[in-house]
């Protein structure tokens, strides 16, 4: 039993936490938000220069063999400051798709462009209407000749419109498989959004797209199993992302609480304000040893119906905490907490889609049911 | 980070649990799993098993026959009698008085005291809340004037819990009224419970059961030695006991041992033809109660650790623990009265008839759990510490 970060843990954390202290304030977020791509090349240069982009792949495809413990306070860092780049969708999902179903020709086309910033992947799997399952249905992958014709729709895909490739899942007559797809190919067609937290998203169209047969990652068929790994590893880097928004909106909160006065004293003398600031608190606490535990599970765990157990109880108590922590923060702020002026407003809207991400309390509490 | 526990720390808990197997009487078992109250003999009767055993007082100093074990492996005994259904033994003894006389008491007091605590062979109660000091225990108003080489203690005593089991009760009480500060009035004395004028009466709660009482004092004669401390300085030692308060490592696994028995009962029960374990509104309730739970137990692990690498004791946030424990002890005991809906209201058969004796035990268990956010400090109060202490709040 340890709970301490390795003196690497650590180290990254700190470097992350100077640079976002400098070059993440909140005017320097606005501005990256209402640029023309909504991300900075910058900050996602910074972050490959410090080797998140490398951290969690394995050494022999160029990464440092690590694990979501090893990028938890690092996702904390980026929850606390809210970044916008689609970092999580990148490593987590995208980069983790390739390096997990790929082959090694595709992991030497993709990973090392993926590792060093120049090449954004982001990963298509949600479909319109079939909220959060993983497994495609509606989009389809024929084969001809020796390649494949994908078609149908995609839904909400973060990081989109500024993707390299996109790794599209499609139901082939084997059943789900991977493809890569270049975004700029004929017949795919993006329809882009900012989401209400800020993240650059886009929905797809794919109207026959004609793929070579080395767009296929991995088997026709056997892509569930890698998209449940890879969407239980982002599931546990964004509970570690939502620890770092909370912990904001409480040190904010409690900030506000111990110098906004009313009645000519502050209003955090108040019971009825500090047990509610206690509970925030431990609400917090309470999510953040779920948080470890998810982390600690997906590094560790080989066992897919105990992984996914566990990153469930873990996004049950991310999703509780995260509601109640951001309605808190927005309710003892008083009207101030409304406006579009103070960070609070927008960790509220960052934590309550946080909420919802890869499945919503519900959806998390019937898979944790079924697998025990 | 690594959740998991050490290979020694493994082994360590397999001696703990084979032993609670093999010498856990059957009966104190059954007791505590079937939620009935245990004896006075039952706790001695335990107590002096984990005597033989040398296991009765496992944090204590070495030289006095504590273990040697480290907070993990306390830790891990505690929650292996949780998961087994022995009774932890009541704090007040090994715990509390003990905790108080290793630190302030005289050579004489702790060669007195110290072994008979260990061995059994005195139950101890304790003396704090009066009527008029509940949370404001400092208004506590039971006086002990000195008289020669006895103080004469006059006044009430609330909330005693096994008080009619006790044998010696420690309390606080004031011996000076006029002290500018009610803290530095108060003195912390030693009290045979066989002293005349003394009476305990049973406060019965609403469950039907008898744990708690009320303790009157009657010019109760206390020799002058049975003073721990200093006169007067009987809130430093009331202050140092709380910092002892266990982290509650037993409820933890207990809670654990009840979620498995409602699992299995919820597992029997049948609604719309299917077990009641499968309706998705109970589940979601049973659910979220054992996910907290789990993050609980990974909380507790985290001051552990904490307290195992800085070599302190928890700092003020570890009542977070005391809150968050006691809800979920007390919506496991309601899952558990819901889940054998109607058998829960029969309490006890009149007139020759029966009652089912594990259903009817659900409903009082859970009007009894209602104590548990408002003992050993509410958890109000709990939450004051926290905003005080540890986010600094203005009072």
């Amino acid at each position: 039993m340890n709970f301490e970060q390795t003196e690497e843990q650590r180290q990254l954390a700190d470097s992350l936490n100077k640079y976002l202290a400098s070059n993440y304030g909140f005017e320097q977020r606005k501005a990256i938000l209402q640029s023309a791509s909504g991300i900075s090349d910058a900050v996602w240069a910074a972050f490959a220069e410090m080797g998140l982009t490398a951290l969690a792949l394995p050494e022999e495809d160029g990464g440092f063999g690590g694990g979501a413990l090893d990028l938890m306070a690092a996702m904390e860092a980026c929850g606390q400051a809210l970044v916008v780049e689609p970092l999580l969708d990148h490593i987590a999902l995208g980069t983790r798709l390739v390096a997990k179903a790929g082959n090694a020709a595709q992991r030497a086309a993709w990973l090392p462009g993926a590792i060093d910033g120049s090449v954004k992947l982001a990963f298509a799997g949600l479909e319109p209407g079939r909220r959060y399952e993983l497994a495609p249905a509606t989009t389809t992958a024929t084969r001809k000749g020796a390649g494949f014709v994908l078609s149908g729709a995609k839904a909400v895909v973060v990081g989109a419109p500024t993707a390299t490739r996109l790794v599209v899942s499609a139901r082939s007559d084997e059943g789900p498989s991977l493809f890569l797809v270049d975004p700029a190919q004929p017949g795919v067609a993006m329809n882009p959004c900012r989401t209400i937290d800020g993240l650059r998203a886009a929905d797809l169209t794919l109207s026959e797209v004609a793929l070579p047969a080395d767009a296929l990652l991995g088997t026709a068929g056997g892509a569930l199993p890698v998209i449940d790994e890879a969407t239980d590893f982002a599931t546990a880097l964004l509970c570690a992302e939502a620890i770092g928004a909370m912990t904001y909106a409480n040190d904010a909160t409690l900030e506000y609480l111990k110098t906004r006065k009313q009645f000519g004293a502050p209003i955090g003398v108040n019971q009825a304000l500090q047990h509610r600031m206690v509970e925030m608190y431990i609400t917090t606490e309470q999510a953040r040893s779920m948080a470890i535990l998810a982390a600690s599970t997906v590094d560790n765990e080989r066992d897919p119906k105990a992984r996914q157990r566990a990153v469930s109880a873990a996004k049950v108590k991310i999703a509780d905490a995260a509601r109640q922590v951001s309605q808190e923060a927005v309710q003892l702020h008083g009207g101030m907490g409304m406006t579009e002026e103070l960070k609070v407003s927008h960790t509220f809207r960052r934590l309550t889609m946080i909420a919802q991400r890869f499945g919503d309390a519900d959806h998390h509490l019937e898979r944790y049911a079924a697998l025990g | 980070m690594d959740l998991s526990y050490s290979p020694e720390e493994d082994a360590f808990r397999h001696e703990v649990r084979g032993w609670l197997e093999a010498n856990l009487p059957a009966d104190i078992r059954a007791k505590v799993v079937g939620y009935q109250g245990l004896s006075k003999e039952d706790y001695l009767r335990w107590h002096r098993i984990l005597a033989a055993k040398g296991w009765s007082v496992p944090h204590w100093p070495v030289e006095w026959g504590g273990t040697g074990w480290n907070i993990t492996q306390r830790y891990i005994y505690d929650e292996e009698f949780g998961l087994a259904g022995a009774p932890l033994l009541p704090p007040f003894g090994p715990n509390m008085c003990a905790a108080v006389l290793h630190r302030f008491g005289t050579p004489a007091q702790k060669q007195r005291f110290l072994p008979r605590i260990r061995e059994g062979d005195d139950f101890w109660v304790q003396g704090y809340s009066e009527p008029g000091a509940g949370s404001d225990l400092a208004a506590l108003k039971t006086r002990a004037d000195r008289q020669g080489d006895h103080y004469v203690v006059t006044g009430q005593k609330i909330w005693t819990t096994l008080g009619h089991y006790g044998d010696w009760i420690f309390c606080l009480v004031r011996t000076d009224f006029t002290a500018e500060k009610r803290q530095e009035g108060i003195s912390f004395l030693l009290v045979d419970m066989k002293t005349p004028g003394i009476t305990v009466r049973p406060l019965i709660l609403m469950d039907g059961g008898h744990e708690v009482n009320e303790v009157f004092f009657d010019e109760v004669k206390v020799p002058v030695e049975n003073l721990v401390h200093e006169e007067n300085k009987g809130w430093t030692v009331a202050k140092y006991l709380l910092g002892h308060e266990r982290m509650g490592s037993g409820a933890v696994g207990a809670a654990k041992r009840e979620v498995a028995a409602l699992r299995a009962l919820a597992a029997r029960e049948v609604k719309n033809g299917r077990p009641l374990l499968e309706d998705p509104r109970f589940r979601d309730r049973l659910s979220r109660a054992e996910i907290e739970l789990q993050a609980l137990e990974i909380t507790s692990m985290r001051f552990l650790d904490q307290m195992r690498r800085t070599g302190q004791p928890p700092g003020a946030d570890v009542s977070m623990l005391k809150i968050r424990a006691t809800e979920i002890q007390q919506m496991i005991t309601e899952l558990m009265m819901q889940a054998v809906g109607p058998l829960a209201a029969p309490f006890k058969g009149v007139e020759g008839g029966e009652v089912d004796a594990f259903a009817s035990r659900l409903a009082p268990r859970y009007c009894n759990y209602r104590k548990a956010s408002i003992y050993a400090g509410s958890n109000e109060i709990q939450r004051n510490i926290i905003a005080k202490m540890t986010l600094g709040l203005p009072a």
